[in-house]
Formats: C-alpha cells, structure tokens, sequence
C-alpha cells in the first residue's frame, strides 16, 4: 500500500526526534534537561492556544487561566487533600474543561473583540481570587514544595513524564485538527456566516473547540507543577496569556507545531538573555517587530512556505 | 404546500425592507422573485434563512413556523441557499468547501477521532461532478473565477442535499456561457433530483424559461404571483416593472 508507505515517510522523521529526545538526558546537562521540559510544557500551552486560535480563529485572550487552573488542581490536591497525587493530575483537564465551560458559555455569545474582552475579565476575575484566597490557593505566595509522586519528581522523571504526556498531548490534537470537527472549525473561522447556513451549529463548535484547548492546557499546567514543584498566581496572569498568543504568533499560527517552535524561542531567549539583563523583553521586542515585517506566516510558516508544504491551512494555490 | 410566507414584515432603524410579503410554493416547482432592485428579495431570502429575524409575519416550511428560528435549525429541516454575493469557505479547496456542508448533513460535524479525510468523499465527488467543478476540486476556492465560485455557492448548498433550495441571484456576473450552464442545472436538479428551487434573479429571460410561477415584489411588498403569462400579462407589473427603464442589473 503506497498509502501506508507514505504515512510511514512522514511519520519517520517524528519517531526520529521522539528517540533522540528519549535518550536526551544521558548526555545533556541537568539544566538543559530542565529546559527542555520547560519547553515541552510551555510548548504544549501555546498548541492548545493554537487550537481555537489559528483552528478556530477565535480571540482566546486569556489562556492562561486554564493552564494556572490546571496547575493549582494539582497542587492543591496534593497539599490539601489525602487523595492520591494521581487523582490531581487526572483532574487537572476535566477542571479546566470544566472552567472552559463556564467562561466560554457566557463569552461564545459574543464574537471576535468582544469575546476576547469578556475572557480576559472572566480570567481576571479567577485570578484575582486565586491572588487573595490565602486559606485555600496560598494567595499571592502560591504554594511551594509540592512534593509529586518519587518516580517524576527527579529532574529526568519530570523530563520523561513532559515528554511523554506531550507527545501523547500532539498526536491527539493532531486528530483533532484532521478530524471532521477540525475541518469544520476551519470552516467556521474562515465564514461563519455560511457555517451557519450549511447547518453547523456555530456557537456549539466553538464551545466545543473551547473546552477541548481548556483541558489541554490544564494538562501543560499539571506539567509545570512536575517540573517547577510550584504554583503561583502569575501562572493565570493576562501577560502570560499575551505571552502564548506571542508564541503562536512566532512560530507560525497557520501550522499545527509553530506555537511549539515560538515557545520554545521564548523559553530559551527569556533563559539566556535573561542571564545578561532583566529587560530581555526588549530583545522579544525587536524580533516580534522584525518578525511581523519579514515573516508575517510565523517562523515554521515561513519554512513550510519556503519548501512548499502546507501546514494547517493550506495556503498557496496548488499547481 | 412546502413553503408558505404571509405578511411578511421586516424593518431596519425605521426603513421597512420588506413590509408585507406573501408567497407560496408547492413541492417540485421552481419560483422566481423578481422585482426592481431595492424590493426586498434578499432580505425576504434572508428572512426565510433565518439569517433575519421577521418582525412579524410566517414562514411555515412543512407545517413548521420558522420565525425566530437559527440558521443552522432551518438548514437541518431541508432549505438549504446560495448567497448573492459569494459566500464561500475562501481559504479551504473547492473539495473541502462542499464537504463541510456534507459532513454537517451526516452530522458528522462533532466527530473528533475520524480523518475528515475518509468521510463524505464520493457524496461531495458527486456534487463536484454533477455543477462541473470536480476538475477543479483541489483548487483554493478563493482562486477560482467569479463565475466558477457562483458555481461553488451552489454546490455548497448542495452538500444539504435540499428540499428547497434558494438560490440568489445564481448568475449575477457570470458570462453568458456560464449563465446557459447555470440555466441547464437548475434545470436538472428540479427536473431529476426533484429539489424544489426558489430564486431571485434580474434576467428576465431566464427566470421566464425556466420557472412555473413567479412572484413579483416591489417596494417590499407583493403585487402579484401566479403563472408566468399571467405576470407578463399583469397591468401592475408592467408598469411597475417590466415597462420600467430604470431596471437595473
């Protein structure tokens, strides 16, 4: 079957890296261990973004909220509770799905602008409890020294755990997107209007589409807490919503893994220029600038463009 | 009788559009609106659609009342439409864009797990085929001429595999090849498939060769329907309309 054969082609590459990522910690220092699941979890935040964002086209501005829900069920679940730990990972989606529910339920009535207004407020909201509510989230403060099961809790066994659940993470939102629902998505973003004539049920899709990224998100937030060991509310502030929306950007909104790329630029850039000057935010600057006039498909736009392969969206005129 | 529109009305800010509007159509005809540009048709299209929201009036479709019902609820009872001005999925290929109509039909529109790729491939090939695009299927449908993504509006509407179609304006800008095209399929699809079609249209010579009966509207209301003799024959409508000059394209 040539078909088979070519599904193996393309699937090659990817088997490659999964390898070469598995046995990354034999020869990478711990800090570079540690990065990489940095990236791997901030990485699978801004797909998740991606998801409703560039899929959806819908202005999810406050992202965070759902990473930061997802990380404090773990934490708090952990610290509060005489559950086993496990239970908090596990809960960690269906809490921010449930979260995505509540918010998207009252802000899908709206559309483009507006909607992105409302999360953000909705968000702000969440985070504001999170900041003040001592007894339970530890307020401004957060909670430290969470102490996650013996076998993540080493720097390799929180790699391995990010890279895995990443991975698993991909190739689900990978179906996602070539499914039926992802196709219509596409379809609803590019015309809502004739989605609706066509008898798509356009606020349903995109609430659907909301609470799918919320749980994905929750998952990158129970990622963080294996690797850094704590929370705090920063993790659902709005700039670092703004911050994911600047990966997808970076990386290419259009394509399904440049949100994975732009976190990973951002992560890196924030650790090494961060070494030098705390402003390493000037340096983001100059190259978002750069960026939107030279590359405005994002970075792995740009090189799909470059080789002729389509991405999410197809976007050149086939020959 | 399949549709039923009576007194109907709708006003924007104060300017009535459509202001009292009446129309019958029975099962496997083809009915044309026509009228000076500015009487409303769209808007009545858009009421039927659901797109607007009547002021006051009915729209029953099959013993149902329409009025205040979503797009997408009235897609799904059988009434699917083209768009006067192109309303395509720009960005997916001419493939894509008619199967997300037919995935919606299938209700498969909430199926996460299964490759879109394998679903509703021969329903959307037959479509492409039967309106002539399925040479053209893996073309960006934003790149296609005017007059092919007419053609593709049809055959998004298609992919509800329509009781009623509505189609408006479904040759505006097209050449005059492209317009015989257009005549000769909706011509089959009443014919053979059996859809009843409703459209609008400024070409006088096409909506007398091809509908049963027509219903004229001017100024937003309706002056008469009935059968095309009838409505050539009508005094009102000859001055209002037909003998009119200022008839606009």
């Amino acid at each position: 079957m040539s078909d088979n054969r070519s599904a193996w082609k393309a699937l090659a590459p990817w088997l490659a890296v999964f390898v070469l990522l598995l046995f990354a910690p034999r020869f990478l220092p711990r800090f570079h261990v540690y990065l990489f699941g940095l990236i791997f979890t901030t990485g699978l935040l801004a797909v998740s973004l991606n998801l409703v964002l560039g899929l959806g086209g819908m202005y999810q501005f406050h992202h965070a909220v759902f990473y930061g829900i997802g990380a404090y069920t773990v934490a708090i679940v952990i610290t509060k509770t005489a559950l086993p730990p496990w239970i908090g990972f596990l809960l960690a989606p269906v809490v921010s799905a449930l979260l995505s529910l509540a918010i998207g339920l009252i802000c899908v009535r709206l559309s483009k602008l507006y909607f992105g207004m409302l999360q953000i407020s909705l968000g702000s909201l969440v985070w504001a409890v999170v900041f003040r509510w001592y007894s339970f989230t530890g307020g401004d403060d957060g909670i430290h020294g969470i102490s996650v099961p013996d076998i993540i809790s080493s720097t390799d066994g929180a790699y391995y755990f990010s890279l895995i659940l990443t991975a698993i993470c991909l190739i689900l939102m990978q179906r996602i997107v070539n499914s039926p629902f992802g196709m219509s998505f596409q379809a609803v973003r590019d015309n809502p209007v004739r989605s609706e004539a066509v008898g798509i049920n356009v606020k349903r899709l995109q609430l659907t589409g909301m609470v799918i990224s919320g749980a994905f998100a929750g998952i990158a937030g129970s990622m963080f807490v294996v690797i850094e060991g704590s929370v705090f509310p920063e993790l659902m502030f709005w700039t670092l919503s703004l911050e994911i929306i600047i990966m997808c950007l970076l990386g290419g909104w259009f394509t399904f893994l440049g949100p994975m790329l732009g976190a990973a630029i951002i992560v890196l850039l924030r650790t090494f220029v961060g070494i030098y000057t705390e402003y390493w935010t000037i340096i983001l600057g100059v190259v978002l600038m750069l960026l939107i006039l030279f590359l405005p498909q994002g970075v792995l736009g740009y090189f799909l463009e470059k080789f002729n392969r389509s991405g999410m969206k197809p976007v050149q005129e086939e020959k | 009788m399949m549709l039923l529109v009576e007194n109907l009305q709708k006003a924007f800010d104060g300017f009535v559009a459509v202001s009292d509007a009446q129309l019958r159509v029975e099962k496997g005809e083809v009915v044309a609106v026509i009228g000076p540009n500015g009487a409303g048709k769209t808007t009545l299209f858009n009421l039927i659609t659901g797109q607007l929201e009547a002021d006051s009036g009915r729209i029953i479709f099959k013993d149902e009342n329409l009025v205040g019902m979503p797009p997408h609820e009235i897609c799904r009872r059988g009434i699917s439409r083209s768009f006067q001005i192109v309303n395509i999925f720009s960005r997916l290929t001419v493939f894509e864009n008619v199967r997300v109509a037919v995935m919606s039909y299938n209700k498969s529109t909430f199926n996460l797990f299964s490759r879109a790729k394998d679903i509703a491939v021969s329903e959307t090939e037959d479509i492409l085929k039967s309106v002539g695009l399925f040479g053209k299927a893996g073309r960006i449908s934003g790149s296609l001429s005017h007059g092919d993504q007419k053609v593709l509006e049809m055959a998004v509407a298609l992919g509800n595999r329509p009781e009623l179609l509505i189609l408006d304006e479904p040759t505006a800008g097209m050449s005059p090849e492209e317009t015989r095209n257009t005549l000769e399929l909706m011509k089959l699809l009443s014919r053979d498939r059996g859809i009843t079609i409703l459209f609008c249209e400024h070409d006088m010579e096409l909506v007398f060769s091809v509908a049963n009966r027509i219903m004229v509207m001017q100024h937003g209301r309706t002056i008469i329907q009935g059968e095309p003799d009838a409505v050539r024959n009508d005094s009102q409508v000859q001055e209002a309309y037909l003998g009119g000059s200022d008839e606009g394209t």
